[in-house]
């Protein structure tokens, strides 16, 4: 449910993207000085660790705060790992690890990956993908040791960081721990899946929140741009498509909203998470491939040059769908538990919110 | 960077789960006396007025419309589970449900008082088929083409003409019709028509059948010769129907029934393929659970700002389109993931008919009530495009 205190914070979020993360005005510039000066008006706003409760260094706002900073920061498609920074808080605090200042990310944000506590307290295993990992100090990790899970902080510098990008050239890392010996490592209080399905809503809301903005601009300049003599949004071709990106924006912003509604009432493991979130993030992945797809249909030539901000969203949507597992791996996970509870389980389990 | 589209986060209280209790033993009652088959969609398609009868005496027809005239004041939300519990069960519900979506909002809002006392209890009570008399053999999408004609006379009004693929018409009580009462003019094409509540006694009205490609007996032509009707079943504003038009649309279009017409056949799927499927068909059911989950979400959240008082044209519009696109796909998908079932499976029989049910019914459900192409034009309207 929102409530007052999501609308204020949501806001300070959206006021401080307007001031400083102005899709243009990053697009135009010619270095990162930007990024220093945005992260430090979200930090100083508090909003870096929003899920962090100020007895463990952050500022206690609610599950719903965090979740409506994201939907606005997916709104700006915006470049910095803000997601990724809540998210680790989010993860240190569920272990009572004090969140360290500055950039931080998560680890491991693919399914399959898998790291490992050994014996001697160190960590073992390849992260492939992780957002942002260059540009941060610290890592919060999910480790398995055993049948146990483990939240680990660790220090970026004491892991191997081999540089990637993703299609939008964000820092995209592969992070290897080899015998890496965490700050803090703690017993988690849920298993493995926890930090996917977070991920998994964390991004979708990111999903939707650019298809917003992408419907969006695509509706102003369809109002704006002449052709044939006519406006091109009077064209009923052109209407049909700009309708079907408003239905997949709308599909997008439903599950994802729905999956966090869950989650802040609920807690991670609660028994409607799974369906909620692995919809969630499978749904809005679908609605990315076709809403971008049209975005770039309405804007033409012109949507595809470099110096148009169109691209800052839509090679973010297609980037962030492979973030927490992909369309593929939550329907085989999601058809496969669906199956194995049978027929007469299946109408039960969709209606039970 | 404005957004229109708004999704409120409803969660059914707890009322409405034990009402789900309530209907589903209705339906296990009625199931066991042999009322209907669930896994049996064409049965769905079908009226039975004991049926409808025994719903009325339950509560669960006119739920949101005030008890002075036979409803019981309910919420938006509880009306939701009573129509997707029925809906996937394929329940005989045609015979009251047009009255209770769409035919009893309208006569809440318009109709003269003593006929509201007269008409909406028995439709409470599950007494009363109503049709919708709009398309003409000339007028379907555009429905303000419409031709057949209201002529003033002592008393009331004529009606000569005919409507067209008029769902119900011969089982049916009453129509709630639209009939020209002057020409369209030049500033306004949408102007002159009139909303008419149509007992289907009178003298003068001869529906016809007309058999679809399904074989099924479901529309109708709708004759009028000289039929009367009284002024006081004149609904609303007279030339001015077109103003009455848009705010019933929300509740019409973003029901459950709108996406789970063909919901049998992934249920049959999801028996089909048991407990351990192979990678594809898990893979391929799990979209399919998104994408319904995600339906059914939309859904209950347009319910939830219904309840709220809030008018989600626009929204109310997505699910429509997604989801009668999504139930017209569903039996192409079911067939694809069923491909390389075990031919003597259990349920292959099963799964098969209903199949072969569910292709036949497809064309229909992205026509009825409101076409595609006319849905994402109201969708276009609502983001600011025409």
């Amino acid at each position: 449910m929102t409530t007052e205190s999501d609308h204020i914070v949501a806001e300070t979020a959206a006021r401080i993207f307007a001031d400083l993360a102005d899709p243009q005005t990053i697009n135009n510039a010619h270095d990162s000085g930007w990024k220093n000066q945005l992260w430090r008006a979200l930090s100083d706003a508090g909003l870096t660790l929003a899920w962090v409760p100020e007895n463990l260094g952050g500022a206690g706002a609610s599950l719903n705060d965090g979740f409506a900073i994201l939907g606005a920061a997916g709104r700006y498609a915006l470049p910095v790992p803000l997601a990724e920074t809540l998210l680790a808080g989010w993860l240190l605090a569920q272990a009572g690890i004090e969140a360290p200042a500055g950039v931080m990310t998560v680890a491991p944000t693919r399914p399959r990956d898998r790291v490992t506590l050994n014996a001697d307290a160190t960590l073992s295993g390849t992260a492939r993908g992780i957002p942002f990992a260059k540009d941060t100090e610290h890592i919060a990790v999910l480790a398995s040791a055993g049948n146990a899970t483990i939240i680990a902080l660790v220090k970026t510098a004491d892991c191997r960081v081999n540089e990637g990008r993703n299609l939008s050239g964000d820092s995209s890392d592969t992070v290897v721990f080899d015998r890496t010996k965490p700050v803090h490592s703690t017993q988690a209080p849920f298993d493995g899946s926890a930090l996917m399905l977070m991920g998994a809503t964390v991004r979708s809301l990111q999903l939707a929140g650019a298809l917003e903005t992408i419907l969006a601009m695509s509706v102003a300049y369809a109002n704006e741009r002449v052709a044939f003599e006519r406006k091109i949004g009077k064209f009923q071709a052109v209407q049909q498509n700009l309708a079907r990106l408003a239905g997949e924006t709308a599909a997008a912003l439903a599950a994802a909203g729905s999956a966090a509604d869950t989650i802040a009432q609920d807690t991670i493991l609660g028994g409607a998470v799974f369906l909620e979130a692995a919809a969630a993030k499978i749904r809005a992945g679908e609605a990315t491939a076709e809403g971008a797809a049209i975005a770039h249909q309405v804007f033409g030539a012109i949507g595809f040059t470099n110096e148009h901000i169109l691209h800052r969203f839509t090679l973010r949507l297609l980037s962030w769908r492979d973030d927490f597992g992909s369309e593929s791996h939550w329907a085989s996970t999601l058809g496969g538990a669906v199956a194995a509870r049978g027929a007469d389980q299946f109408w039960p389990m969709l209606a039970a919110r | 960077m404005t957004n229109q589209l708004q999704f409120d986060q409803i969660r059914l209280p707890p009322e409405c789960q034990r009402l789900r209790e309530d209907v589903r033993a209705f339906i296990a009652d009625e199931v066991a006396a042999g009322t209907f088959v669930p896994d049996r969609p064409s049965h769905g398609d079908t009226h039975n007025r004991a049926f409808s009868q025994r719903v009325g005496a339950k509560g669960w027809i006119g739920m949101t419309w005030p008890k002075k005239y036979g409803g019981h004041e309910r919420s938006f939300l509880e009306r939701h589970v009573v129509t997707e519990e029925f809906r996937v069960v394929n329940a005989p519900v045609r015979l009251h449900f047009v009255a209770d979506r769409q035919s009893g909002p309208i006569l809440l809002k318009y109709a003269p008082e003593h006929v509201k006392q007269d008409i909406l209890p028995r439709i409470c009570r599950g007494e009363l088929c109503f049709v919708i008399g709009m398309s003409e053999p000339n007028s379907g999408s555009d429905l303000f083409a419409a031709k057949t004609k209201a002529t003033k006379v002592d008393g009331g009004w004529t009606i000569n003409g005919s409507k067209i693929w008029t769902s119900n018409a011969h089982i049916a009580d009453y129509m709630l019709g639209l009939f020209r009462t002057s020409p369209a003019t030049k500033e306004n094409r949408r102007h002159g028509l009139t909303q008419f509540l149509v007992d289907m006694k009178t003298p003068g009205i001869t529906v016809n059948p007309i058999i679809q490609m399904t074989g099924q007996h479901d529309f109708n032509e709708v004759v009028f010769d000289d039929a009367f009707i009284p002024d006081d079943h004149v609904l609303g504003e007279i030339d001015g129907a077109w103003k009455q038009a848009t705010s019933e649309l929300a509740y019409e279009r973003s029901g459950p029934e709108r996406f789970l017409e063909t919901y049998y056949v992934l249920a049959e799927l999801v028996r089909a393929l048991g407990p351990d499927p192979d990678l594809r068909s898990a893979e391929g059911l799990g979209r399919l659970v998104a994408q319904l989950h995600t339906l059914r979400r939309m859904s209950v959240s347009v319910a939830g700002m219904l309840q709220a008082g809030k008018e989600p044209v626009v929204e109310s519009s997505i699910v429509k389109d997604l989801g009668t696109i999504w139930e017209q796909k569903l039996p192409e998908r079911v067939r694809d993931l069923s491909a390389f079932l075990e031919p003597d499976a259990s349920n292959r029989v099963t799964l098969d008919e209903q199949l072969g049910f569910a292709f036949k019914i497809a064309p229909k459900l992205t026509i009825q009530g409101g076409t595609t192409e006319i849905l994402r034009g109201i969708i276009a309207r609502g983001l600011g495009l025409r």
